[in-house]
């Protein structure tokens, strides 16, 4: 444990400082500035802030997580020649950046949120919300980096295989459940695409912070299913467990790998 | 007391190790040399626990490294290549080595001083230059007077002064009991610190031995031209 | 008993002489002004107001109405003020009212308040009449039998204005009503419609607001028909329309605002309306046109931040967009003309997707969806070819 504490304080330390993560920090800031004062008043610009937790954080998670790592390589090497075990360096060069990460979007996204919160008590809720999505979808993303960065010995390879899994869950699964609605179209497809939504973090994540802006009591019937689904605490609890499994699974996987791992 | 018996490594469809034995003694500097793709980082990196074992066993002072971590307490490292996290800086890796080893060690910060590098300390490593990193490489390996040490090409990257003063070190340590086992291509650096040689070719060991053995049994007198002699010898 | 007559007045007051309505209108002569001091009443019978009189509530008497329509008005020249009557018991075999116009001219119901009733004011085959200033709260949703708060049955020349009606079945409801006007009313939280016509030609609705209503506002079967300055807002379900036309022609919907509603305005059969200067904003589905609906003009309309701006069923649609903001629109303007130099193209391919397959709204918003639209944009092959806004606005009316 205390190993553990020391690298991921180290790691913490190192991510802090670099010039990246300044550069996301003031890319999100600089993003929710503009949309809250342009895009609207209060749930508008709440929702066009959705689509950059939604897109940019998994995006910048597993990119920078994933070149992160391979840079780390000679250091990881450094820590594993002490008397460490490996699943303290490797929990710590996962806590080091999910942190960091988490840390950058609460600052970016979180500061301009609560100053507007302050104003108009009703932000508060969805601003929970999304910054909560949020970290859960850094954590996923961080995850899922480490899990490329260790089971892909090259850099270049690595890099292209970090954004074919945010491609995979952004775009192409979407495209997916879509080829499955009109095969399929003359079934009830409600309960077996709530499953599929469930399967991919982006898309659960999306949903639930949709529901989160009342969008789906305009959205008829369907909507209102969703909304039964999503609405409850229940619910939310189910979609929030299911996006830590979301994490859990690539970052266990990724030890696994890691346990056996030829440096 | 290093004593590897029966080592073999393969990465996928390749054996990079193919049962090797060999020792290094305390109180000696063990070189271990070797052409390009010899297999000699591996080897280093299976002893540090970087490599898993395929096949073999790898003891330290009578025992098995294998899952092992708490042996790595008493060996210091010294990977080729030095590349610490770029925004901390020297003396924050510094510490951060030093909480990761959980006995009190005894610390050994000398060659700060002999380097000169404690104005360096408190710099960003990425500004630092690569010679730089490269003496703070060597300075992580000593620091806890450990009773081995292992270096994949110490002298590499380093001025002639850090190499002559990192030399220094390397001798006192095995005069005061330390097992010294290092990598080197440059054989008259080899000749000049080395009391055993370890010559790897193919995965395999081709010779293990005091220095003036392999000379003598080469009939040469110099060390390139009896290593060279090993490699076409053996063809 | 003299005292109570005195002037053409007649007091009626808890205390006597006169202590019941009923008494009061009997002892009156036409033109008579019956005053009704504060207090708490049971009539006991339907107060049947048969002569031109005045009846006027000091001080908010209350009338308890029980299992009959309370006031019932059969003659003309009748105005009724400032009184409060409360629970008329439903019925299924009769329209109960608080107060109900049978076949009369030129009465005035003003300023009352209406509370848990059945139907609130009920008029049949009446004409030139004046509502306002009313208050009517009806049942509740939890009540299964409602009737309607204000409901005209083949009446002309009605103006209601400025009630407040909630709770009941439909807020307001016209049925074979013509050349009358709707003005001011706040209709909300009925079960049913906030509005509900059919039948009925030639009226106006001005700036009234219908707000929360179970399903919206629907009209039906009506010709020249003119809704402005309207609000229809937060109209939220399964089957919930801002506003919902069914073969209305030749009418004119402008400066209304759609907000919030899950379908802001919809229209089937609905032809040759002019549908200008209205706001649709953050609505579902901000307007959803049906093939069957032809030959509408849309200008100058505001779309903002509603999930779908426009849809409809098929391919084949006519109506016409000219000059409004949309603003989903990525265009430019080159020339500063202040309308997009390239045609914005309302209806998403998405959109098309939903109508025929629901569940696949569980996309919205995803970048899959989004990606697919702007490629339908640049390439349609799907979308109606008519449904197009050749001169977009660049930026938002006032």
């Amino acid at each position: 444990m205390t190993d553990l504490r020391q690298v991921l304080a180290a790691q913490v330390r190192n991510v802090l400082r670099s010039r990246w993560l300044v550069g996301y920090t003031l890319l999100l800031l600089l993003a929710t500035v503009l949309l809250l004062r342009f895009g609207g008043s209060g749930t508008r610009a709440l929702l066009s802030l959705v689509n950059v937790v939604l897109l940019l954080l998994p995006l910048v998670s597993v990119v920078f997580g994933t070149l992160y790592v391979y840079n780390a390589r000679e250091f990881i090497e450094l820590l594993l020649a002490q008397p460490v075990g490996r699943g303290a360096v490797y929990l710590g060069l996962f806590g080091g950046l999910a942190i960091p990460l988490s840390l950058a979007l609460l600052a970016g996204v979180g500061g301009p949120l609560v100053v507007e919160a302050l104003q108009d008590p009703s932000v508060w809720r969805p601003l929970a919300m999304l910054l909560t999505v949020g970290v859960l979808l850094t954590l996923v993303f961080t995850a899922f980096a480490l899990c490329v960065a260790v089971l892909v010995e090259e850099r270049s390879r690595g890099f292209g295989a970090a954004l074919l899994v945010w491609l995979a869950c952004t775009v192409v699964y979407d495209g997916l459940i879509l080829l499955v609605l009109t095969t399929f179209r003359d079934y009830p497809l409600e309960a077996p695409v709530l499953v599929l939504t469930f399967l991919n973090p982006i898309d659960l994540a999306r949903v639930v912070l949709l529901l989160t802006f009342d969008v789906a009591l305009l959205m008829g019937y369907t909507g209102t299913v969703f909304a039964r689904m999503f609405g409850t605490a229940g619910g939310l609890v189910a979609a929030f467990s299911m996006l830590l499994v979301c994490a859990a699974v690539p970052l266990w996987a990724g030890y696994r790998w890691f346990r056996r791992k030829d440096f | 007391m290093l004593l590897i018996q029966g080592l073999r490594k393969r990465f996928g469809r390749l054996e990079v190790l193919r049962g090797v034995d060999l020792t290094a003694a305390p109180g000696r500097i063990t070189a271990l040399v070797g052409p390009n793709a010899a297999g000699k980082s591996t080897l280093i990196k299976t002893i540090i626990g970087l490599v898993r074992i395929d096949e073999g066993t790898v003891l330290i002072d009578g025992q098995s490294i294998d899952g092992e971590r708490a042996y790595r307490e008493r060996i210091g490292y010294m990977p080729q290549a030095a590349r610490f996290p770029e925004q901390l800086t020297g003396r924050e890796v510094l510490a951060l080595v030093r909480r990761l080893r959980h006995a009190d060690a005894r610390i050994d910060d000398a060659l700060i001083g002999q380097f000169d590098l404690d104005p360096m300390l408190d710099r960003p490593i990425r500004t630092l230059s690569g010679g730089t990193r490269q003496k703070l490489n060597a300075v992580v390996a000593f620091l806890f007077a450990p009773d081995m040490v292992v270096l994949d090409e110490p002298t590499g990257g380093l001025d002639p002064v850090a190499s002559g003063i990192l030399k220094d070190k390397l001798i006192r340590s095995a005069a005061a009991g330390t097992t010294v086992f290092l990598t080197s291509h440059i054989l008259t650096e080899v000749e000049e610190l080395a009391h055993d040689i370890i010559f790897l070719m193919e995965g395999r060991v081709a010779f293990q031995g005091p220095i003036d053995q392999l000379l003598r049994e080469a009939g040469e007198p110099r060390l390139e031209r009896a290593v060279a002699r090993l490699m076409t010898g053996s063809r | 008993m003299i005292a109570a007559l005195i002037a053409g007045v007649v007091i009626v007051s808890p205390a006597g002489p006169v202590s019941s309505l009923g008494a009061a209108v009997a002892l009156a002569h036409p033109g008579d002004t019956i005053i009704v001091r504060a207090g708490h009443y049971r009539e006991g019978r339907t107060v049947l107001v048969d002569r031109p009189v005045v009846i006027r509530g000091e001080g908010a008497p209350v009338f308890d109405a029980g299992e009959r329509t309370f006031l019932l008005v059969t003659a003309n020249d009748v105005t009724i003020e400032g009184l409060v009557i409360a629970d008329v018991q439903p019925s299924s075999t009769d329209d109960r009212a608080a107060i109900k116009l049978d076949h009369v001219t030129r009465c005035v119901v003003r300023g009352n308040r209406i509370q848990r009733s059945f139907f609130g004011i009920h008029g049949s085959k009446v004409s030139s009449c004046l509502i306002e200033d009313n208050r009517i709260e009806g049942p509740g949703a939890t009540e299964q039998m409602a009737g309607n708060a204000i409901h005209f049955w083949s009446s002309a020349n009605v103006t209601v204005r400025r009630n407040r009606v909630e709770g009941h079945r439909d807020g307001i409801y016209l049925e074979f009503v013509r050349g009358s006007t709707l003005s001011d009313n706040v209709s909300r939280r009925n079960r049913r419609y906030g509005l509900h016509f059919m039948f009925s030609d030639s009226c106006r609705y001005e700036r009234n607001r219908f707000t929360s209503n179970g399903a919206g506002v629907a009209v039906m079967y009506s010709k020249h028909v003119t809704m402005t300055g309207n609000e229809f807002a937060r109209n939220e379900g399964q089957a919930a329309f801002g506003l919902l036309l069914k073969d209305i022609s030749d009418g004119e919907i402008s400066d209304n605002r759609f907000t919030s509603n899950t379908t802001g305005l919809y229209l089937e059969g609905s032809n040759r309306l002019a549908v200008h200067g209205n706001r649709f904003e953050a609505n579902g589905w901000a307007l959803r046109l049906l093939a069957n609906a032809t030959d509408n003009e849309f200008d100058g309309n505001v779309f903002l931040a509603n999930a779908f701006d426009v849809t409809t069923n098929s391919r084949s649609a006519t109506s016409h967009f000219r000059g409004n903001y949309w603003d989903q629109y990525r265009g430019f303007d080159l020339d500063h003309d202040g309308y997009g130099d390239v045609p914005h193209r309302p209806v998403r391919l998405f959109s098309l997707v939903v109508e025929q397959n629901e569940p696949a709204l569980i996309l919205l918003r995803s970048l899959f969806v989004d990606l697919l639209d702007q490629a339908e944009r640049v390439l349609p092959i799907l979308t109606p070819e008519a449904l197009i806004d050749p001169a977009p606005l660049m930026a938002r009316p006032r």
